[in-house]
């Protein structure tokens, strides 16, 4: 088994040619799996790479560099738009794992409960896949392909994650629900963003995380807002159809129950996102 | 990790170090294998505990987690660079607030809580909370850690340590071993290990039932330099099965042949460290074979299926009684009745500990340090199964990182002895978290149904009882559930007319053995869920109809013993004043018809302490040294609880002499008598007897010798005995005294075992010579759109007989409560699928209320000084008492805990389909 700190990008590019790596950046999702065992895979640890540190603004985009922890995300100085990103943040395992874990891991483990993903697609993100012959950038619901799948190649390197700044606009909220107050993967989690203009939402994003293989955006639901008055939230959210959810039976919950549950708090998610004053709810 | 080692500078708490590491190492590791700094512990290496957290450049992290190729130049701080010198405000807090029990996630609470009051002196208990999240508690019930971390920077006028010379008694020092659970210091089984020692990893089944045969070893050895031996069942000297019950002792060591549950042992390999850390265990020759398998009472009862023991006919292991008068006439004639059914599932210890120890020989002797609840009996397991006789095993308890019964069956005892007694080197292991959860026993699940009757006043007229208690694959201590839970299942309520009774069946589940309450807990969500429906019909008052029909002195049992000393009717008043406000404020806030409704709920307890009907001693033996210092030989293992305290305590104030006088001898079983297992509730009663009974004899001795009155006062004073009666003072130098065989000046050796009776074929006699008793109350809120529920407050009130502790009853009463609560809301062990702790999970800090507990004194005319027993009783109403509240809130009866979220919507959505 082989392991490689590359300091340079370039470096870390050019190892990632030559054969297929495990990458290690926070650690805390690469240690869990690793258990008790033996490696058994060639880790290359991107922690010497400082090109991928922090979060920075373009012209276009917010930038976040793949190093960035969670802590990292909930002290930066961010429009409204990524409310739900640093809500979401802080509901990520513990202190413990928000300083070390990274938002690029959470994307690239894929899991179907990823705190993570529900607010970036509700962010528009995309991610930036480097490699030796170039970078491309793929929107992230064509990144996660299925629970722990990724398009990325095995000689790419996810490098950072980009929101549009036109996607940043209005108000956001993200509402994650499970069994315990800390330490919790998610039953289901709901994130959402809204532009209102003129007393009425111009532009809704909403996704439902834990509910299907890889988080979804509710477009019918998102179709339905567009032009809705806040007051009447409740009765779209009652009345859409839910149809790109696929959730299972698991011990967190059975699918009825996760369905039901992913209608309600996308509704808070959605009261949230608009500053609605909602009556305290337990757990969620 | 085969990347090349690399050597790294960095500072540990001010200092600079360099270590040699290989680059993925875990910082843990880094930390306690090679810079020998234990403090930090290890509990799932997966950071889901927290037990490892550490600061990182000013960051707390799990270290766990932490590659070491990463830490050149950065500053880590550990618990052992929290205090300089003297323990540092914080630590005392800890202390002074009882906020540690067994220690093992101590320093990692104090790590995290360190961080957050260096940037917040005064914070919040949300703040605490917030900032303690990530660091699981499985003994506190997390109310004193917040607390102490909340009042760590006020100052402190009075000295809690200082105990006035008899009065040690329902004084609360801080606890005798505290100080070392602060700093780090304290030796958890997997803080100790010999330089030498080889390190030993178990194949366990995959399978839930398959016969497996074991290939070519010596070609597997060959072809793994560093492995130095693997063992079987053939190698097994001894008799290959031990068990916590001798006549039911049925499960081997190493299995032979044919496992019977998924993670059971069935070889050892034994090698140096660093290739068992390298080694795949996928590598190792095994052929298996699947069987067909049951995993629940019923199917292991189907005809088609075999029974898994030879003479366990239908897998039932054996089944436990009680009957008295007439339950059936009682129920058809009762004025209103109430029928139902209950299920429970597997509940895991999940300790933050998992099992650890080393062997090594000492002359001809195995001497085995690990964490353990019971020396003794782990010293005459191993020795039967490695074929010695047991003077020729000693055991050496290191501190137990929490037990609640599951630290009462040998793990890895027998499999380290033998590699040791086999290769002549010392061996060590470890278990994964992983392991812990496969392989170690579980709280029984169970399949209850009952029906209850009551007159037209509101008396209990009868009861039936029937459970199902899914034992798994082999007996541990599923004897001891079918024959407690009969005896219990009524409930501390008069019932006359009765029957209980209570089935064991094997399974290819995990062994369900002790889980603090051995039954009783399940029990009592069946009987007290059914009060509640009783008191409905019966258009009475839920508490008042408890009151009613509580036992009081003079009552007998269901197995026609009389009782006296009975408090279960003081706890329930002393509820009153709380459950009239809790019903005002529930109803205020339903008033309006929010998605949020309030619901109160409460729930008893009654629980004999000790063994059922059988023999129970303990043995404590004290002794007064030349220099003056008195050694108690206090073999009653501190799991957390707090006996190392409480039974020294009780031998202070019987004897007379200082408690500052006295230092523990723990239970070694090469130095210290059998003070008895751990479990049952049993410490502060029969070993506490037992120390009050050799106090008294050791104060005697004193006082003959120094042939004066039992009204003197014993003094020590520089290596003398100084005793003063009226104007009489008589200087007794004790190096002047000649010591006896035992090495002390004076010594006494008394044993206590509690007064009880074999039970006849209707479960009549007197199982217990102690019961303990308690009733809580519940208030909380459910989110009828959600299922969830989120606790309000839990009024706790306990009749303890006399706290001789009071600051250590509360931790137990916390701690409890929180067990309880995750036994009512979320834990839930699937085999096979939960063997970790973020799918299973326990209660966070951010999941237990504020809890007010309510003492009540009723003195027990045998324990000692009136003490009762109560480490189990107070885990035992919490979940009826919250099923209670939840019906009481929606009206809704979920009948299979844990009442998750899902299962509370969807009995909302059939009840609203149902109306």
């Amino acid at each position: 088994m082989d392991y490689a700190r590359p300091t340079e990008l370039e470096e870390a590019l050019g190892l990632l040619c030559s054969r297929r790596w495990t990458i290690l950046a926070g650690g805390t999702d690469f240690y869990p799996a690793l258990g008790a065992g033996p490696l058994k895979s060639d880790v290359l640890d991107i922690n010497g790479l400082s090109a991928l540190e922090g979060i920075h603004e373009t012209a276009t985009h917010i930038v976040i560099g793949a190093r960035t922890s969670w802590s990292a995300v909930i002290d930066a100085p961010l429009p409204p738009g990524f409310d739900m990103l640093k809500l979401a943040a802080r509901e990520v395992g513990s202190v413990q794992i928000q300083n070390a874990g990274t938002v690029a891991g959470n994307l690239c483990n894929a899991s179907p409960a990823a705190d993570g993903v529900p607010p970036l697609l509700a962010l528009d993100a995309e991610v930036e896949l480097r490699s030796a012959e170039g970078v491309r950038y793929l929107p992230l619901a064509a990144f996660i392909l299925g629970n722990r799948k990724t398009a990325r190649a095995p000689n790419e390197l996810l490098t950072a994650i980009r929101v549009p700044r036109a996607s940043a606009r209005g108000n956001s909220g993200f509402v994650k629900l499970g069994a315990r107050r800390y330490l919790v993967i998610s039953i289901a989690m709901a994130a959402a963003r809204v532009v209102i203009d003129g007393g009425r939402i111009a532009e809704a994003a909403v996704s439902v995380g834990s509910c299907s293989a890889v988080a979804q955006r509710l477009s019918g639901l998102e179709a339905q807002l567009k032009g809705a008055r806040v007051a009447d939230i409740r009765s779209a959210v009652a009345s859409c159809d839910l149809s790109e959810l696929s959730p299972i039976d698991d011990v967190r919950g059975t699918a009825a129950y996760r369905l039901e549950a992913a209608r309600e708090i996308t509704a808070r998610a959605l009261e949230r996102a608009l500053g609605v004053a909602a009556e305290r709810g337990a757990m969620a | 990790m085969s990347a090349e080692r690399l050597s790294v500078s960095f500072e540990v708490n001010g200092e600079p170090v360099v270590a040699e590491v290989s680059p993925l190492q875990r910082l843990s590791s880094v930390l306690r294998d090679g810079l020998g700094l234990t403090g930090t512990k290890v509990g799932c290496d997966a950071g889901d505990c927290g037990a490892c957290s550490v600061e990182v450049d000013g960051a707390v992290v799990c270290a766990c987690l932490v590659p070491a190729a990463g830490l050149s130049g950065s500053r880590v701080r550990t618990v052992e660079g929290l205090s300089n010198g003297s323990l540092s405000a914080l630590q005392e807090s800890f202390l002074r607030h009882g906020a540690a029990q067994c220690g093992i996630c101590t320093p990692g609470v104090l790590v995290s809580a360190a961080a957050l009051l260096e940037k917040n002196p005064a914070p919040s208990e949300t703040e605490v909370q917030d900032a303690l999240g990530g660091v699981l508690c499985r003994c506190t019930g997390y109310r004193k850690i917040i607390d102490a971390v909340m009042n760590a920077n006020r100052s402190v006028a009075s000295d809690a340590a200082m105990v006035e010379q008899g009065r040690a008694v329902g004084a609360s020092p801080i606890r005798l071993d505290g100080e070392r659970k602060v700093s780090g210091a304290e030796v958890f089984g997997a803080d100790e290990r010999p330089a030498d020692a080889l390190s030993v990893a178990v194949v366990r089944s995959p399978h839930w039932h398959a016969d497996f045969e074991i290939g070519d070893t010596e070609a597997f050895i060959a072809a793994h330099p560093g492995i130095v031996a693997v063992f079987t069942a053939a190698d097994i000297p001894g008799e290959n099965r031990f068990g916590v019950i001798p006549p039911f002792a049925d499960q081997p060591a190493l299995a032979g042949g044919r496992a019977r549950f998924r993670g059971e042992a069935v070889a050892l390999i034994a090698g140096e460290r660093a290739a068992i850390e390298a080694l795949d265990m996928d590598a190792f020759p095994v052929s298996w074979k699947a069987l067909p398998h049951a995993l629940t009472p019923d199917e292991a009862r189907r005809p088609d299926f075999p029974d898994l023991h030879e003479g366990r006919t239908g897998n039932q292991l054996t089944q436990g009684f009680v009957e008295s008068g007439d339950p059936e006439a009682a129920l058809a004639g009762a004025f209103v009745s109430v029928s139902g059914e209950i299920e429970t599932s597997y509940v895991e210890h999940a300790y933050i500990e998992p099992e650890a120890g080393f062997a090594a020989m000492e002359g001809d002797t195995l001497v085995i340090k690990a964490c353990t609840q019971a020396p003794y009996m782990d010293r005459d397991d191993t020795a039967r199964v490695l074929g010695l006789p047991p003077e020729r095993v000693r055991i050496v308890p290191l501190a137990a990182g929490g037990g609640f019964g599951s630290k009462l069956d040998i793990s890895l005892q027998p499999l380290v002895g033998l590699v040791t007694l086999k290769t002549g080197r010392p061996a060590a292991m470890v278990y994964t978290r992983g392991d812990s959860m496969r392989s170690t026993t579980k709280r029984h699940p169970a399949a209850m149904r009952a029906s209850i009757g009551a007159d037209a006043a509101g008396r209990v007229t009868g009861m039936v009882f029937e459970g199902d208690f899914n034992t798994g694959a082999y007996a541990s201590w599923g004897p001891t559930v079918a024959n407690r839970v009969p005896v219990h299942a009524s409930g501390p309520y008069r019932t006359p007319n009765y029957r209980a009774t209570g089935r064991a069946i094997h399974t290819n589940g995990p062994v369900s053995g002790a889980f603090r309450g051995f039954g009783v807990p399940q029990a009592t969500i069946m009987q007290e869920t059914l009060y509640d429906r009783l008191a409905e019909k019966l258009g009475r008052d839920r508490l008042a109809f408890r009151i009613d029909n509580a036992l009081v002195d003079g009552d007998r049992t269901t197995c026609g013993q009389a009782l006296s000393g009975v408090g279960i009717r003081d706890c329930l008043e002393a509820l009153k004043p709380h459950w009239a406000r809790a019903q005002a404020e529930a109803d205020s806030a339903n008033a309006g018809d929010g998605r949020l409704r309030r619901g109160i709920g409460v729930a008893s307890c009654w629980y004999g302490c000790g063994n059922t009907a059988l023999p129970n001693p303990s043995k404590i033996r004290v002794g007064v040294t030349a220099s003056g210092a008195v050694m108690l030989h206090q073999g009653a293992v501190d799991i957390g609880q707090g006996s190392n305290t409480v039974v020294t305590q009780i031998c202070a104030d019987a004897s007379g002499l200082p408690l500052s006088a006295f230092q523990l001898v723990g239970g070694d079983t090469g130095v210290t008598p059998d003070a008895g297992k751990t479990s049952a509730s049993r410490q502060t009663y029969v070993t506490g007897k037992a120390a009050e009974k050799a106090g008294r004899a050791l104060r005697e001795k004193i006082l003959r010798f120094a042939n004066v009155s039992d009204a003197a006062v014993i003094g020590l004073e520089d290596g003398a005995l100084v005793i003063r009666e009226g104007a009489v003072r008589r200087r007794v130098e004790l190096a002047e005294i000649e010591a006896g065989s035992d090495g002390y000046a004076f010594c006494a050796e008394e044993t206590y075992d509690p007064p009880t009776t074999a039970l006849d074929g209707k479960g009549q006699g007197v199982p217990y010579a102690v019961y303990g008793y308690g009733a809580q109350l519940v208030e909380l809120e459910v989110d009828t759109t959600l299922g969830t529920v989120r606790l309000l407050r839990i009024v706790a009130a306990h009749d303890v007989g006399r706290a001789i502790n009071p600051l250590l009853v509360e931790g137990q009463i916390e701690g409890g409560i929180a067990q309880g609560i995750g036994l009512a809301l979320m834990e839930e062990y699937v085999p096979g699928r939960t063997e970790n702790l973020h799918d299973y999970l326990i209660p966070t800090i951010g999941d237990v209320p504020p809890i007010e507990t309510i003492l009540v004194e009723v003195p027990d005319p045998e324990g000692p000084f009136g003490a009762k027993g109560l480490g189990e009783h107070v885990l035992i109403p919490t979940a009826p008492a919250i099923l209670n509240a939840i019906r009481h809130a929606v009206g809704v009866e979920v009948t299979k805990v844990p009442a998750t979220p899902s299962r509370i919507l969807a009995a909302i959505r059939a009840r609203e389909a149902g109306q």
